[in-house]
């Protein structure tokens, strides 16, 4: 991995319905955890749910963050379902 | 302490752990989460829990951080399992000692609302039809936030 990318990490029913636990994207001024989101969703089947109907959640260096945080390079992103432990 | 684990936990060992701790501890709160067999679905026969290693512990300790500020809390323990677990198996303990049994009580009863809606945990349901990851409830959210 490159020093120019950010980590992007799935779990729960998200990591299992696109079949996919971590890739890696390019990181570049300005970018926010929302507009990876919608770059991943616009790739279509499954990915599409991560823009659908049920609240994808979104944490930036396991601290919980908004669509319009910003990102830079070595951060780790993820998303998430809403949480149901305990 | 906080521990994210696989493995049981014991409650009277956690209990005794708990209880030295000197003469200013009046009360000691615990909760003990169990496995049963209904949930979002019917005849559940066990659980598959996912976490976000680093982050559940982090944060959890910010809750704990949060309750020490709000009550009088001389120790605190919490333990969450991970991975496979069966009906009647413990999930999850937390436990609290404070001088008196009203801070023990919502400090206990506080750690475990806000976890439940707040720290990064994902439950699946096993049936013998097929598997179903829980949906957060409204009730959970409705409990954490009336903490605020």
């Amino acid at each position: 991995m490159s020093d120019n990318t950010i980590t992007v990490r799935f779990f729960a029913r998200l990591r299992e319905e696109l079949k996919t636990d971590q890739l890696a994207v390019d990181a570049r001024p300005g970018l926010t955890a929302g507009d990876v989101l919608a770059e991943l969703a616009s790739q279509g089947g499954p990915w599409s749910q991560l823009q659908g109907d049920q609240p994808v959640m979104i944490a930036i260096n396991q601290a919980m963050a908004k669509p319009g945080s910003e990102i830079k390079a070595g951060d780790e992103l993820a998303f998430f379902p809403p949480v149901t432990g305990g | 302490m906080i521990s994210v684990q696989s493995e049981d936990f014991d409650v009277a060992t956690e209990y005794a752990a708990l209880r030295d701790n000197g003469a200013g501890t009046g009360a000691i709160a615990t909760f003990t989460g169990l496995v049963r067999d209904s949930g979002d679905l019917q005849g559940v026969t066990g659980l598959y829990l996912e976490h976000y290693p680093r982050m559940t512990e982090q944060v959890i300790q910010g809750l704990l951080d949060e309750a020490s500020k709000r009550w009088d809390v001389r120790k605190v323990r919490v333990i969450h399992r991970v991975g496979r677990l069966a009906l009647c198996d413990q999930i999850v303990f937390v436990g609290v000692c404070s001088a008196h049994r009203g801070d023990a009580f919502a400090a206990c009863e506080f750690i475990m609302d806000a976890l439940k809606t707040s720290a990064p945990f994902w439950k699946k349901e096993i049936t013998s039809d097929g598997e179903h990851w829980v949906e957060q409830k409204e009730s959970d959210l409705a409990r954490s936030g009336d903490w605020k």
